[in-house]
């Protein structure tokens, strides 16, 4: 138990080191799932919306990758950005953007996955009124994504929940260095397996915390939203 | 400008809609003329909806041609249906209308009057800012109404419009309709409702089975049914 209120002492103090270790992470898990969000939102919405040969293997292709292992992309991202892989003359390994790209490849498919189901459900629903209203397809995808944008804040979520969770992936290709690419995460593990328990505890806390509260304010936002617009 | 040519009369010869083995339609040659609402007659399940959809150019026909005054392949700008169950899209009651203008092309200057205006026509403007899907049932189609009539047009299709509604919310209903028909638009509507076509329709078609069975006026069908299953149907029996 002393371990524990070591862990609120440096929470409550507000431990320099430990608030730059949540802000990188934040950073990190927020640009993946916004980049995320930016393809996968799009890509969701064309695939709902149409009908090809091959359309169910691509389905089934994108559901699946959202189980991809962290490790593998982590291994995947670290090949490319090395300095023999192909992007290595970016000289972006171990560093914060390497880590944004790994968590935004493991996010994309979560989101592209489920908007692609979200919105094609409310297209069977909508599709004989927005036909009736003679509406150009462009203004179709705008009603679907707008009326759906509760559910698909929701999607945000699954999507912020993943990156944040994330340690495989980031320690490979972030490397863990202190004061630089440390995200809450892999400063758990490492303190763990040194032994510091108070200090992964304590940034285990906030961990959870944060994702509470954001998942709290996106629960009011969708209430909200409910109440207006039902 | 130009007045757009009239999408009246509607022509449908010998059309047919098949759905798998199952003709919905079969045969089907009608006429739908300017002037008072057209009744669909017939019992459930013999193709009243397929016809109406097929009559607005939402579904193309297996066999056989539609025509809108003249022409086979013509944009929907001057029809508008409400469906037998009407979607409310997730917004407000003003939001659903202001859609259904912009899909109209309605300009955006004029939006908010004509909203104000359409809600006004079917007495919902004290529900402005209601969320459409917590609307009554009553509430809700006389929104679908509203939706259609944003489209201005020169024929509106309805289908069942007062299917579970009370006496007075169709009551309500069929004072639009009334409303509409005196504007000059041409109302086809399907109604189970034997009273309703009585009191709306100036002529009507007898669907059974897929198939026209009769067309008269409404005055002529009512009074005397020039075929037995009409007559039966008028009667109350039941009409395969
Ligand atoms: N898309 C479809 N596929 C197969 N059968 C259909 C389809 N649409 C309608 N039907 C069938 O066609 C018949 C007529 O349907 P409908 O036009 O809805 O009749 P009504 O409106 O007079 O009750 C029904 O037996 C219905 O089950
Ligand atoms: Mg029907």
């Amino acid at each position: 138990m002393s371990g524990f209120h070591t862990a609120m002492e440096l929470v409550l103090q507000g431990d320099a080191s430990l608030y730059a270790i949540v802000r990188l992470s934040l950073l990190v898990s927020l640009s993946a799932v916004v980049i995320a969000a930016l393809v996968g939102f799009p890509f969701g919405a064309w695939l709902a919306l149409t009908r090809f040969p091959g359309r169910d293997a691509v389905i089934i292709v994108l559901n699946a990758c959202m189980g991809l292992p962290p490790v593998v992309i982590g291994l995947a991202v670290f090949l490319l950005l090395s300095r023999s892989g192909p992007l290595g003359s970016w000289g972006l390994l171990f560093t914060p953007q390497a880590m944004v790209i790994a968590e935004a490849i493991l996010v994309a498919p979560i989101v592209a996955a489920l908007a692609r189901q979200t919105i094609e459900d409310l297209w069977l629903e909508y599709r004989a009124e927005l036909e009736a209203m003679g509406a150009t397809p462009l203004r179709r995808v705008g009603a679907l994504l707008w009326d759906a944008r509760l559910s698909l804040l929701t999607v945000l979520l699954a999507g912020f929940g993943r990156a944040a969770a994330e340690v495989g992936a980031v320690m490979i290709v972030g490397g863990n260095i202190d004061g630089f690419t440390r995200t809450m995460t892999t400063a758990i593990a490492l303190e763990t397996s040194k032994g510091d328990l108070p200090l992964a505890m304590g940034l285990g806390a906030v961990l959870i915390a944060i994702v509470v509260a954001i998942n709290g304010v996106v629960w009011g936002m969708r209430s909200y939203g409910e109440r207006k617009a039902g | 400008m130009r007045a757009p040519a009239s999408d009246l009369p509607i022509v449908l010869a010998a059309v047919g809609v098949r759905a798998g083995t199952q003709d919905i339609l079969r045969d089907v040659s009608l006429v739908f003329q300017p002037g008072a609402p057209t009744a669909i007659l017939g019992p459930n399940g013999a193709g009243k909806s397929t016809l109406i959809r097929v009559a607005a150019g939402l579904l193309q026909p297996s066999l056989g041609s539609v025509t809108w005054g003249g022409l086979s392949a013509k944009s929907l700008q001057r029809r508008a249906i409400v469906f037998q169950r009407p979607v409310m899209l997730r917004r407000s009651v003003a939001g659903n209308l202001a859609f259904a203008l912009a899909a109209a092309g309605c300009p955006r200057a004029h939006c908010a009057a004509a909203v104000e205006r359409l809600l006004a026509r079917v007495s919902l403007g004290a529900l402005h800012d209601r969320p459409a899907r917590r609307l009554s049932g009553g509430e809700q189609q006389r929104l679908a109404l509203a939706r259609a009539l944003a489209r201005e047009p020169e024929i509106l299709f309805l289908d069942e419009p007062t299917n579970n509604l009370d006496p007075a919310a169709t009551k309500a209903v069929e004072a639009i309709i009334r409303d509409a028909d005196a504007s000059g638009i041409k109302v086809v509507m399907a109604t189970h409702d034997l009273g309703q076509a009585r009191r709306l329709c100036g002529d009507v078609v007898f669907l059974a089975n897929g198939a026209v069975v009769e067309t008269a006026g409404a005055a002529d069908f009512f009074s005397r049914p020039r075929t037995e299953k009409a007559a039966a149907f008028l009667r109350g029996d039941i009409v395969e």
